[in-house]
């Protein structure tokens, strides 16, 4: 074969390979949410969105989701918050006052990996050990906490990745114009990376919200609406759980519709802070 | 030290691993006059210019010794925090690097920096700098804008004026118009020339014209070591190394 033929059918080849995989992707995200939408959407009430579970709820009576959906953002939103204040700093931290201690940073980014890649059932369970040393019973507090403590290092790392990406050369200019570390990191380096740093946070955010293992045993679950912090609250992923294991038709449809509320809180989010990221990234240096 | 001298660097060795990269460099500037480092590339003009205000401590492999005095106070051993020896020298680099905000507060924040921003007549501090650096024209009516909007030699105008606002003694360039058109090029330049009756300017560049256009005194580097030094028309002249004068011929890289 010639030289030319084979460049040819090497590029159709890769062509053809990506534009499968771009499609694969695409069609799995448009089928979770059309099957999701088209079980749950007959279901889906206003009801649904504005009651508690009332007597019988889980055999196909009355009621909704309420507490679920409040629970939800209250132990995500809470969460993403405390990870935020605790993250934040860290990620700065490392990439900025121990820019020149390369082995430490590399030490502290592998362990952060392993982290990572602790499933949350883990998290869980080591949550629930927590609770028990520090006196606390099922509650969202010990939930936000177990909660934290798993999207941390989603969080840190993925705004480490950010922050990486900024050249050198505004570190040096920063420097040289005789700011301390800390002017550096929360004047220039986090105003430079907001728009990273928002996709960060919603990672996390959409870790917290979607997560059924980490909150099982540590947030519990009710029927009544969240009132304090220490509490047992109800979540969205498991109400999904527990109305999807009763075998009755109509509640296992409920169960849908509650996926779709998730998916609808998570787009809404999502939506929200690209927005106000762009509002920021018109300052951004390239 | 002689009583006009800014910048004094006595045996200055750095060492990346095993390279030598300054080899025993003993070099004085004076104040109020531009100081040209010249030399090929990769002879060391750089990092002898970013170990002038310590930011060779951005980089982990670089091992320093030596003295580099500033008005009589060694950099490395500073009696005072090394933020504030920073705040007397400007820097240029060899891309500017304005920071993510917009244009007036880029020179704002130097102000800031230098504890002189009160919130009253910043605006005309503002615009004080900027006319410094006759960017003024160009920008009064879009301050608002973010920097990155700016072209390139704007970019090095404005990172110029922020650096002015500080309120430096020392101006260091690191071959500040290797990025520019030649307009842009020219304006910066020019502007050095205006600015040394007031500031101590050492800049860095490999080109030989340029060097030439508005050195009053230069330093000649080859391989990591200070081949010659002194008044411009000396060395340009009327060179006593080999070296230097095959250089300034073009024979040497």
């Amino acid at each position: 074969m010639k030289r030319q033929t084979l460049i040819k059918a090497e590029e159709i080849f890769f062509r053809v390979i990506m534009f499968m995989s771009s499609m694969i992707i695409a069609a799995t995200l448009f089928l979770i949410i059309f099957s999701i939408f088209y079980k749950g959407l007959p279901s889906l009430s206003w009801d649904m969105v504005s009651q508690t579970p009332k007597g019988g709820f889980y055999f196909g009576k009355e009621g909704g989701i309420l507490n679920a959906i409040v629970g939800s953002i209250y132990l995500a939103g809470g969460s993403t918050l405390l990870a935020l204040v605790i993250g934040l700093p860290l990620a700065l931290f490392i990439n900025i006052h121990l820019v020149s201690k390369k082995k430490l940073v590399n030490a502290i980014r592998f362990f952060l990996d392993l982290l990572w890649g602790i499933p949350s059932i883990v998290y869980g369970a080591f949550g629930f050990t927590l609770m028990i040393y520090l006196g606390l019973k099922t509650s969202l507090l010990a939930g936000i906490i177990t909660v934290t403590l798993f999207i941390l290092p989603i969080m840190v790392r993925a705004m480490d990745e950010v922050i990486k990406t900024i050249p050198i050369g505004l570190l040096e200019a920063s420097y040289s114009l005789g700011s301390t570390k800390s002017e550096t990191a929360y004047r220039i380096f986090f105003k430079q990376t907001i728009p990273g740093m928002v996709t960060a946070i919603l990672l996390s955010f959409g870790r917290a919200i979607g997560d059924a293992a980490s909150v099982l045993f540590t947030t519990g679950y009710t029927d009544h609406m969240p009132t304090s912090l220490t509490q047992p609250t109800a979540t969205l992923p498991l109400a999904i759980f527990f109305q999807l294991s009763v075998p009755i038709k109509e509640v296992q449809n409920r169960a849908y519709a509650s996926a779709a509320i998730l998916v609808f809180i998570i787009l809404i989010i999502s939506i929200l802070s690209r927005i106000f990221a762009r509002k920021f990234q018109k300052n951004q240096i390239k | 030290m002689q009583p006009d001298t800014k910048i004094e660097v006595k045996n200055l060795n750095l060492f990346i691993g095993k390279q030598h990269i300054l080899k025993n460099v003993n070099v004085s500037i004076p104040s109020n006059k531009i100081t040209v480092i010249m030399g090929p590339s990769g002879c060391g003009k750089t990092t002898l210019l970013k170990s002038l205000n310590r930011l060779t401590d951005l980089y982990p492999e670089m091992k320093v010794t030596g003295m580099i005095l500033i008005d009589g106070e060694d950099v490395f051993h500073p009696i005072e925090d090394i933020t504030l020896i920073r705040q007397k020298m400007g820097l240029l680099s060899q891309r500017p690097y304005p920071l993510p905000m917009n244009i007036q507060k880029n020179v704002a924040y130097g102000l800031r920096i230098s504890g002189r921003k009160r919130h009253r007549g910043i605006e005309k501090r503002v615009e004080r700098y900027l006319k410094m650096v006759g960017l003024w024209d160009e920008v009064k009516d879009r301050l608002k804008d973010p920097a990155s909007d700016l072209s390139i030699g704007q970019q090095q105008r404005l990172c110029l004026a922020r650096g002015l606002a500080v309120d430096p003694q020392i101006i260091l360039a690191d071959e500040p118009t290797s990025a520019l058109d030649p307009l842009s090029s020219q304006i910066i330049e020019q502007k050095f020339m205006e600015l040394k009756d007031h500031y101590t300017i050492v800049v860095v560049t490999h080109i030989l014209r340029q060097a030439k256009r508005i050195a009053d005194n230069i330093i000649f580097m080859y391989l990591g070591e200070v081949i010659e030094q002194g008044p411009a028309e000396e060395v340009l002249n009327n060179p006593k190394e080999e070296k230097t004068k095959a250089y300034l011929k073009g024979g040497l890289y």
